[in-house]
């Protein structure tokens, strides 16, 4: 396989947003949320719709978010492969541009996750494998899917449920500070397991918070942003990778470790011609607490089985070697029920050394997605310098 | 209250037959003697559209799962989803069944048998502890 870049470090994200408000947010459609966040993007690059020739988006069709928005596009990018899927659009962005399909792109995300004002039904095709195969079963949730694999992975390292209320407690020490998460009270391992089972082993907690919101983001060359007012808080792409197995988590071929976080994290490290010691802030899409530890050990940050100590020793949290989840996550921060916008947003705050709690002296941040429940992922590898 | 049911493509029907008529079929290759799961037309390993379907033993072993107490639709009785590999290779997605729905009740790697839940025209495959009386 070839991981040749496509990037070249030549492509830089030169407006980032979420929507003005997250949370509940009932007077707000989906569409809409696209169309705030993309436009307070905008204005963050000091751009304006009539400069947009390239759009992708997931939930709405591209078409829909670029007509709704005023954009004659040249390029649309519609890959939809759950949360992860706007790691994809950037990558898949930065492809284009690089190629000169596209000179400037908005990537955007809106969803009334919690609200659910102007969405669509739930759950899949009753004809599709899923809908014949998991859903009959009453696997037609996200917190009684995608949790299923998880006391696999907690019996092959001879752990207990515990590791998974250290992650809660870990992401929820982020969260406090950040007025704009959802769930800021301090807690502790004992409270997170003695909370009522809502799928055992998960406990509430570690299960993600259910929001409106949206967030967007805005591509061009990194030649071009040098031109921008906005310039040096360009934040450029240095490497990326996505990867799928199954749509349904029982056909997994590992239930203890996910090939496409190990694949697509390969190939963004490769593609950035770094390694991990580079990294200085990981993203790491938390909908469930089992995914840090997951992606901790498939990553390769952290060795198998390491990935519980890791973390209740304070690595990924304040001062540690690698600050993680660093808005609180999913778990804590926010998730409309595609939570990738939002952890790339977070990557970009830190970079820009705008995040409300600011970790200082970053210049290298991983962002691991994932979609679908264990189907698909998508990495980006994110810097503060052109290199 | 009765769980969803299936709507079968052509490539599937066989599956829900043989359900219906007690046994748990899957497809194996004939080129390369792989079992598989779920039903396709060819073979996901070596893509030969060589394969014929199979009877299995009904044996499986519980590989992960979740105590669900929040069903949808709500119900009051916590279902067991559960991760569990045929004794034939394939992993697929069921409930466990006939056992109080605890984790000590439930230990991974706990040997299964398939039984089969009767909903409207179709029976589901489910699995409950081998041990447990018929």
């Amino acid at each position: 396989m070839s991981t040749t870049s496509m990037h070249g470090g030549g492509i830089a994200i030169v407006g980032a947003s979420e929507t003005t408000d997250i949370g509940s947010l009932p007077g707000i459609s989906t569409l809409d949320l696209h169309a705030q966040a993309a436009r307070n993007a905008l204005a963050d690059a000091g751009l304006t719709v009539k400069d947009v020739d390239g759009v992708a988006t997931a939930g709405p069709f591209a078409h829909e978010v670029s007509h709704h928005l005023g954009i004659t596009p040249r390029w649309l990018d519609g890959t939809m492969v759950g949360g992860c899927s706007f790691m994809l659009h950037v990558r898949h962005a930065a492809a284009a541009i690089a190629a000169g399909a596209a000179d400037v792109v908005l990537v955007t995300h809106g969803e009334s996750g919690r609200s659910r004002v102007g969405v669509g039904g739930r759950g899949p095709n009753p004809a599709s494998p899923q809908g014949q195969f998991e859903a009959v079963y009453g696997a037609n949730t996200p917190y009684s899917t995608f949790t299923v694999p998880a006391l696999r992975f907690l019996h092959e390292r001879g752990l207990e449920r515990e590791a998974l209320a250290q992650v809660v407690v870990a992401q929820r020490a982020w969260a406090v500070d950040n007025p704009r998460a959802s769930r800021r009270t301090p807690t502790t391992v004992e409270a997170v397991l003695e909370q009522p089972p809502i799928a055992w082993p998960f406990s509430k907690d570690m299960c993600c918070v259910v929001t409106d919101g949206g967030g967007a983001l805005v591509l061009m060359s990194s030649e071009r942003a040098a031109d921008l007012p906005s310039a040096d808080r360009a934040v450029h792409l240095l490497g990326s990778g996505e990867s799928a197995e199954a749509p349904m988590v029982s056909q997994m071929a590992d239930p203890g470790s996910f090939r496409a976080f190990r694949l697509a994290s390969a190939e963004a490290l490769a593609t950035a011609g770094i390694t991990h010691a580079d990294v200085d802030h990981l993203m790491a899409y938390d909908a469930f607490a089992h995914l840090p530890l997951y992606m901790l050990e498939d990553l390769g940050f952290v060795g198998r089985g390491e990935s519980r100590d890791f973390i209740a020793e304070g690595n990924t949290g304040k001062g540690g070697a690698l600050p993680m989840n660093t808005n609180g996550g999913g778990l804590s921060y926010t998730h409309t029920g595609m939570y990738g916008m939002f952890a790339i947003q977070e990557a970009v705050r830190q970079l820009r050394g705008e995040a409300v709690v600011q970790v200082p002296g970053i210049e290298t941040s991983f962002v691991q997605g994932v979609g679908m429940f264990f189907a698909a992922a998508g990495s980006l590898v994110l810097g503060n310098r052109r290199p | 209250m009765p769980g969803p049911t299936p709507v079968p493509t052509p490539e599937t029907a066989p599956y829900w037959e043989g359900a219906a008529a007690g046994e748990l079929r899957i497809q194996q290759c004939t080129s390369c003697t792989e079992y598989y799961f779920y039903p396709r037309p060819f073979c996901p390993r070596c893509g030969s559209d060589a394969v014929e379907w199979r009877v299995t033993s009904g044996r499986a072993t519980l590989i992960s799962y979740v105590i669900n107490h929040r069903t949808f639709p709500p119900s009051d009785a916590p279902l067991v989803i559960a991760l569990v590999q045929l004794a034939e290779g394939p992993h697929m997605m069921t409930n466990v069944v006939g056992v109080e729905p605890l984790p000590e009740n439930l230990p991974l790697d706990l040997p299964l048998r398939v039984t089969f839940e009767q909903r409207g025209e179709y029976a589901i495959p489910m699995f409950t502890p081998a041990e447990a009386a018929r």
